[in-house]
């Protein structure tokens, strides 16, 4: 008998046991299987230059996508406002999932409503589902706003969430004045990214509609950090550096207190985010960053439409990324770059001076979302380390075109190419037929790991099955120094690792 | 009555008055007509009445922030998901597949890509073109690309998502003509998430879909070498290994598992229900239906059995050998006994750690009844429970395992949850990942009862060692005495 209640064996342990091995020896009997000869023999053919010809050759079927859909995006921006519930107008099960997403990413609480659309809501439209979820939300969660989004069912009906809300306010389910930002957020088109710049425009419309623009004299922007699993890091670190640099900074949607409250007796549905005192205010500032170009893209422009300057980045990581968003910053607001952030940059060009011997030339691939893809990619780069397969699932024309110019500035992206639209069944065939040293993505790569074995460095969303990796920011020179020790622990477990029985299990490294 | 009795029964009636004015208190929050309809799925169970005094599977309130999932994530997520060598195609937009993506745990061997599909996330990405111009080419073509890059899957299903019963899609008609070029069982679910009030409808349509695409399509006229003794094992999902865990007390005791499902289950195996001389069904609300159907069409009996804790273990094990020879009876009790002193190790070491203290449940399926007598053997009181998705048949049979008093709570939304543990203080909350961090916050030790919370099994005696170690990990963590900072005492 295996198990004992002095060391109690939990699955990790107690399926190695022989008694188990038996028991999945003798299911084989019953189970129809091709046996072990012929499955090895698909799996060594999966990795080969055939196979990956045959999988690229794919039209209709997605295997293993590296993007979500548009109302998880939607949550997360409606997430980052202060007393705000995140509303999804459309079947219930959606929001079980964006939730549960959430939770496992963060390891927080996330709270959001769905008002349960059923057969009859999708014969006779979602209106009533909405004057009793905004009345029922409302009373319940005694939200300052409700954000409301849509999930696929209620925007192939066609709802119109305009009406619906003009509606359900007349009918007395919220006060008239009661304020009810909203986005419609097809999941067939775009992706997570998508949602969160449709919801961010929502917000944008909602206070800045209608009004005139005064521009202030005193040295205030906006940044906008786009879908960012580090939010909770990256606008801590976003607000230090600019009381650095003296700069009064509003970051439009911050979650970065709802998705890391203490434990200390208290739950709070609602913590922290930006306040409609300071939406309002937004509008007169001297421009807006985006921190994420290329998922802000109709938030950007509606926010040039106003009248502001904008800057579109792209999740800028180390340090000429960093340079180019303090740079644009002092730009916009006449402050200068102070010896305190010059400091800061000193130290990570220092720390990959240090590292650059074991970053040089070791060969990546990476995937995950536009933005994010464009940042570690001119990361790399810069450490002179060389990125290969770079593939992003949700791509965008713009993105295409930007990696491509990239990768063509540095002669360390000479060997690499860009993959739009791909999925990770792909990035399969790519790391087995054109192996790389390291591979660079969210938790979804862990199967890719195992199949082929290249080591996988977790950077990105989501990550499930670390914890903690959003409470160390990725931006700012020291989400810089946060990314290259990330990729540097990997580099050396895997040298210590490879040095099994040799005498190079050097101590001093 | 004695004077000691009376006071006891005093005592408890004022408990049962204090739980009944927390009720009243978490209605009055509610906008009237929405305090109404909650007010039926909220109540105190009485000890003699035949069922909880709730009403279940109804619609969920809009905006309330329910807990419960939908159709899809009742077929895909739980039934045909964990199939493991077809591939189920997530049809629709991206999201559902993303999100339900090797979730849930359903434990298999095999190797993944290549003759096992599980803990991937396979779809046909509808874009806008594919609504406005239907989904059925785009399907035709994805079968073709299946059987090009997956050479060893041995079924394809197709899990509907919201807009395929939207746009008028006709998934049979692709099916049954792909089925026939392909030489493959396809296998087409309307589980669209719109569906039904919760994951239940989900479950019930992937069951009638086992039926009608599965077994009306085996040939059963193919010969069979059975035994007496041969079972089918299902209804388990196989978290964290539940399913090996309650197999090996099987095997050893004399019977021949010929079937094992879904979790870790082919094709095959599903085909084997009406061979069996016993269906063994461990989550009756998520395959009752199959069960019943089997029974009606082929005469096969079932028997639902439960293997959260020693108690309930054993009473399981003989009431499945009592289906048996006199052999398989002997032999159950031989493997009750050889397992008493683990049972008794485990017992005396975690009890006095867990005795006396309090459990509030809130979990899907079987959970909210079958765990309350795993709990119990370690000395722990339930003292409010209710099902995510429940039907009246589950607060039946909840009555057997529930103590008067118990609060009773059905489709809690997130709010009654909160405002019935701040007053209630369990000493232990299990639930969902959902929940977990609420709690959590609020100081209440926490155990995510879906997915064994990265641990398992919990089934068996083996699984009864790692719920006992788990529980004891949570309630008597030291970080729970860290939540107030000194100064502040």
């Amino acid at each position: 008998m295996p198990q004992s209640a002095e060391k109690v064996l939990d699955h990790a342990g107690l399926f190695k046991e022989p008694e188990y091995q038996e028991i999945f020896e003798r299911k084989k009997d019953f189970e129809g299987g091709c046996g072990a000869a012929r499955v090895q023999e698909i799996a060594d053919w999966t990795k080969t230059a055939e196979y990956r010809e045959i999988n690229f050759k794919r039209e209709a079927l997605v295997i293993n996508p590296a993007k979500a859909c548009q109302p998880l995006g939607a949550v997360l921006c409606a997430s980052g406002f202060e007393g705000t519930l995140p509303y999804v107008h459309g079947s219930q099960g959606c929001v079980a999932y964006f939730r549960s997403h959430f939770n496992r990413h963060f390891k927080e609480p996330c709270s959001a409503v769905s008002d349960s659309m059923t057969e009859d809501a999708a014969v006779f439209g979602g209106l009533n589902n909405m004057v009793d979820g905004l009345a029922n939300a409302h009373a319940l969660y005694k939200p300052k706003m409700i954000a409301v989004s849509t999930t696929c069912m209620a925007e192939v009906i066609g709802d119109d969430l305009d009406a619906f809300i003009k509606t359900a306010k007349q009918k007395g389910s919220i006060p008239e004045d009661f304020r009810v930002p909203f986005a419609h957020t097809p999941s067939f088109v775009g992706s997570h990214v998508t949602g969160y710049d449709n919801m961010l425009k929502g917000f944008l419309t909602s206070f800045w509609d209608g009004r005139t623009r005064a521009e202030v004299s005193t040295p205030t922007i906006n940044i906008n950090g786009g879908f960012d699993g580090y939010c909770v890091a990256n606008n801590r670190e976003l607000k230090r550096m600019m009381k650095e640099m003296e700069v009064e900074a509003t970051i439009i949607s911050d979650p970065s207190e709802v998705f890391d409250t203490p434990t200390d007796g208290e739950f709070r549905m609602y913590a922290g985010g930006t306040t409609a005192a300071q939406m309002e205010a937004a509008l007169n500032a001297k421009g807006t960053v985006f921190m994420q170009g290329i998922s802000a893209a109709k938030s950007a422009e509606y926010v040039e439409k106003a009248g502001q300057k904008r800057v579109s980045l792209n999740c800028p990581v180390g340090v000429t990324g960093t340079d180019a968003f303090l740079m644009a910053v002092s730009e916009l607001t006449g402050q200068p770059i102070p010896a305190s952030l010059e400091l800061e940059r000193g130290r990570l060009v220092d720390a990959i001076a240090d590292s650059q011997a074991h970053l040089h030339g070791k060969r990546f691939a990476l995937f995950g979302d536009p933005d994010m893809l464009l940042g570690l990619t001119a990361f790399l780069l810069e450490l002179g380390a060389e990125p290969v397969h770079i593939l992003c699932t949700n791509a965008t024309k713009e993105w295409t075109e930007k990696i491509n110019k990239l990768l063509a500035a540095s002669p360390f992206g000479k060997d690499a190419k860009a993959w739009p639209g791909k999925d990770l069944w792909h990035m399969r065939s790519l790391l087995a037929t054109e192996p790389v040293d390291f591979l660079i993505g969210s938790s979804h790569g862990k199967y890719l790991e195992r199949d082929i074995g290249t080591p996988l460095i977790r950077i990105g969303f989501p990550i499930f099955d670390r914890h903690h990796h959003h409470r160390f920011p990725i931006w700012g020179y020291q989400g810089g120094l946060n990314v290259l020790v990330k990729i540097l622990d990997k580099i050396f477990d895997t040298l210590d690792a490879q040095t099994e029985g040799t005498a190079s299990f050097d101590l001093v490294r | 009555m004695s004077a000691a009795t009376l006071e006891k029964s005093d005592d408890k009636t004022r408990e049962v008055a204090q739980t009944r004015a927390l009720i009243d208190e978490v209605l009055e929050v509610y906008p009237e007509k929405a305090g109404k309809k909650r007010a039926k799925h909220l109540n105190v169970y009485e000890e003699g009445k035949p069922d909880c005094g709730v009403k279940s599977n109804i619609k969920s309130l809009p905006g309330v922030m329910t807990i419960r999932g939908c159709a899809y994530a009742g077929s895909k997520g739980v039934v045909w998901g964990p199939i493991k060598d077809m591939v189920h195609v997530s049809h629709g937009p991206v999201g559902c597949g993303q999100y339900s993506w090797a979730t849930r745990r359903n434990y298999y061997n095999g190797t993944t890509g290549v003759d096992a599909f599980g803990a991937m996330q396979i779809t046909s990405d509808f874009q806008e073109k594919d609504i406005v111009f239907g989904g059925d080419k785009k399907l035709d073509k994805l079968v073709d690309e299946i059987t090009q890059v997956f050479p060893l899957a041995k079924g394809i299903s197709i899990q509907s998502e919201c807009p395929i019963g939207l746009i008028g899609d006709d998934i049979e008609a692709v099916s049954k003509k792909k089925s026939k070029e392909i030489g493959l069982p396809m296998v087409p679910v309307r589980c669209e998430g719109f569906r039904g009030v919760s994951q239940s409808l989900g479950h019930h349509i992937a069951n009638d879909a086992i039926r009608d695409w599965v077994f009306d399509k085996a040939d059963y006229e193919q010969p069979f070498e059975s035994t007496p003794y041969d079972v089918v094992l299902m209804a388990d999902y196989n978290i964290g290994g539940d399913a090996w865990s309650s197999r090996i007390l099987l095997e050893e005791m004399g019977l021949r598992v010929i079937g094992q499902g879904t979790g870790d289950a082919t094709l095959k195996e599903i085909e084997m229900m009406p061979r069996a001389k016993l269906l063994l069904l461990h989550c009756y609300r998520s395959m009752n239906y199959i069960a019943r159907h089997v029974e009606e069409k082929y005469g096969v009996p079932w028997f639902e059995y439960n293997l959260f804790g020693p108690t309930k273990i054993a009473e399981s094990l003989r009431g499945i050998a009592a289906f048996f020879d006199d052999t398989i009876k002997e032999k159950a009790e031989q493997v009750i006994a050889k397992y008493t002193a683990l049972s008794q190790a485990v017992i005396d070491k975690y009890k006095p750690r867990l005795a006396g203290k309090k459990v509030m449940l809130y979990v899907g399926g079987l959970r909210p009844r079958h765990v309350v007598g795993a709990y119990e053997d370690l000395g722990m009181e339930v003292v409010g429970t209710g099902y995510e998705f429940g039907h009246g048949d589950d607060y039946q049979r909840t009555t057997h395992y529930v103590k008067d008093g118990t609060l009773i709570y059905d489709d809690v939304s997130s709010f009654e949850l909160e405002k019935f543990a701040e007053k209630i203080r369990p000493d232990l909350m299990a639930s969902g990942v959902k929940e977990k961090y609420i709690f959590q916050k609020m100081g209440i030790p926490f155990r995510q009862m879906h997915s064994w919370d990265y641990s398992g099994p919990y089934h068996g005696f083996d699984g009864f060692a790692i719920f006992a170690r788990d529980m004891d990990m949570a309630i008597n963590s030291p970080v729970w005495g860290m939540t107030k900072a000194p100064w502040k005492k």
